[in-house]
């Protein structure tokens, strides 16, 4: 029986979501980058609870990242996935346990990595009145970039085939070419850690291949990816969190431990 | 590795944008002078009087200046809110000193604008002479400060109030009473009929710069915590 198996049927048979946590992960130990000596995690989580009023959104979350890899995060709508980036982008604080990215605790020491962090979120995060060149301009002083970014915007609008479009307000714009702008606002900084929420979301596959040399894989760069297409996900991640509806963890572990037909049965709970 | 704007450049930075914003939409101080001068009109036929002097003009001029600032104190976060500006601000390494800071420069800068279309307006409309007009300059120039203080506190714990329209002006108004006795007290003289008179005038200004400091002050010290985090130290390492 395969890990993710084991762990459905626990579910079923009522174990609390600490041992399953803690079964998911041992079954996969000898090659759990999150037990072996390796490279520092850039994300560490230890019993990340957050909860909405009555409402636990995530429930019990352990897991390490480390530097350099990718982390797809599966699951249905309303499992906590969009919750988990915005804990480790500093813009909600957990309810319990504890979290730490790129080497500093949050919320305490959030002010630390702020500028560290590209986030990419289901709302561009650009103002609509402001053309694309103008908002980016206004990021980049914001981040201190040398000369208001001036080169580093011409070259990601270049790469994101957004040049002839910049001087344009963003209210103007097709929600791929807002994504697009969107995609730049959240590289213009070189982060060391990336956020990904459905980054593809919005864009033909045309502009999904402009966009994905740019957000890929990076050995320098650790990437925390959520992502409804699940064979890409696995294919692109070292590590899966698998979460079902409620927030509760069906499979935190390397993405080799999962199978595309396991991953898409999370799905199916309910919620 | 990280770079950290310095909190005056990140300032100026969303200073710039918000003036560039309402310099495109027009949203905010035309909607403000507006409701000045269609003020101006309704006491004009309301009291029945075509001229106005002492504590009565002073109230008039003052209360209308108020309640128009009270619609640029609602739209002040509008951006912020609705288009992911406050998500986008907090995760840049920016001090909330220079959120709350420019937010509060924008505003003194919309009520200059606003009091260089209404105050003429009032005098038009209830003055038998213009004397008084150049030193209640600064009286409104310390009755903004304290106003654009006051107004961005409120402002931003509104803002992710789903009741904000109705919370500014219910928690701005009563802070703002202070403000109103001062600058009245001053007003009154400087639009006396007759002409000016300075008496007293010093007392009020003092009251009014000390509450300017006072909210400023607050300000500073609660910033503009990001939703539900510790707030970042002023000096960023």
């Amino acid at each position: 029986m395969n890990p993710f198996n084991a762990v459905c049927k626990r579910i079923g048979a009522g174990w609390d979501n600490r041992s399953l946590m803690a079964d998911a992960i041992s079954v996969q130990r000898p090659d759990d980058p999150a037990t072996t000596p390796g490279p520092v995690a850039a994300v560490q989580l230890s019993g990340l609870w957050r909860e909405f009023g009555e409402r636990a959104v995530l429930r019990d979350v352990t897991l390490d990242v480390p530097a350099g890899s990718t982390l797809s995060v599966l699951g249905p709508n309303g499992a906590g996935k969009t919750t988990l980036l915005r804990i480790l982008a500093t813009l909600l604080r957990p309810t319990a346990g504890e979290v730490s990215v790129l080497g500093s605790a949050l919320p305490p020491d959030a002010w630390r990595v702020r500028g560290r962090i590209g986030y990419l979120a289901h709302e561009p995060l650009l103002y609509r009145d402001l053309t694309g060149a103008e908002n980016l301009r206004f990021q980049a002083r914001l981040h201190g970039l040398p000369g208001d970014g001036a080169e580093r915007i011409g070259w990601l609008l270049d790469a994101l085939r957004m040049s002839r479009r910049a001087d344009e307000q963003v209210r103007n714009l097709s929600a791929g070419m807002v994504q697009r702008l969107a995609v730049c606002r959240a590289l213009l900084h070189e982060p060391e850690l990336l956020l990904l929420d459905e980054p593809t979301s919005h864009l033909d596959p045309e502009a999904a291949g402009i966009v994905e040399p740019l957000l890929g894989p990076d050995p320098g760069r650790t990437r925390v990816v959520v992502s409804h297409d699940v064979d890409a996900a696995l294919a692109q991640a070292d590590l899966v969190l698998a979460l079902r509806a409620g927030g509760t963890v069906a499979y935190a572990g390397p993405a080799s431990g999962l199978s595309a037909g396991d991953a898409r049965a999370i799905y199916g709970g309910a919620p | 590795m990280i770079r950290r704007p310095s909190t005056l450049d990140a300032l100026r930075a969303i200073l710039a944008k918000d003036l560039r914003v309402e310099l495109r939409t027009l949203q905010s101080v035309p909607a403000m002078a507006l409701f000045a001068v269609t003020t101006f009109v309704l006491f004009r036929y309301g009291l029945d009087r075509k001229s106005l002097s002492g504590g009565l003009a002073a109230g008039v001029l003052l209360a209308t200046i108020l309640f128009a600032a009270i619609l640029g104190v609602n739209r002040l976060f509008v951006a912020e809110r609705d288009e992911g500006g406050f998500d986008a601000i907090r995760l840049a390494p920016v001090d909330g000193t220079a959120l709350l800071g420019a937010k509060a420069t924008a505003l003194v800068i919309y009520l200059l604008l606003l009091e260089a279309i209404a105050v003429p307006a009032f005098a038009l409309f209830f003055l038998d002479t213009w004397s008084g007009i150049p030193p209640l300059i600064g009286v409104l120039l310390l009755a903004d400060v304290g106003l654009a203080a006051t107004g961005v506190l409120i402002s931003s714990i509104a803002a992710n109030s789903r009741a904000r329209d109705l919370l500014v002006p219910l928690v701005l108004l009563p802070l703002l009473v202070p403000v109103m006795i001062a600058a009245a007290g001053a007003a009154q003289q400087l639009l006396a009929a007759g002409g000016p008179s300075y008496d007293g005038v010093a007392k009020w200004l003092a009251v009014l710069a000390f509450y300017d400091m006072t909210f400023a002050a607050v300000g500073f010290a609660v910033r503009l915590p990001p939703r539900g985090l510790a707030t970042p130290p002023t000096t960023l390492v």
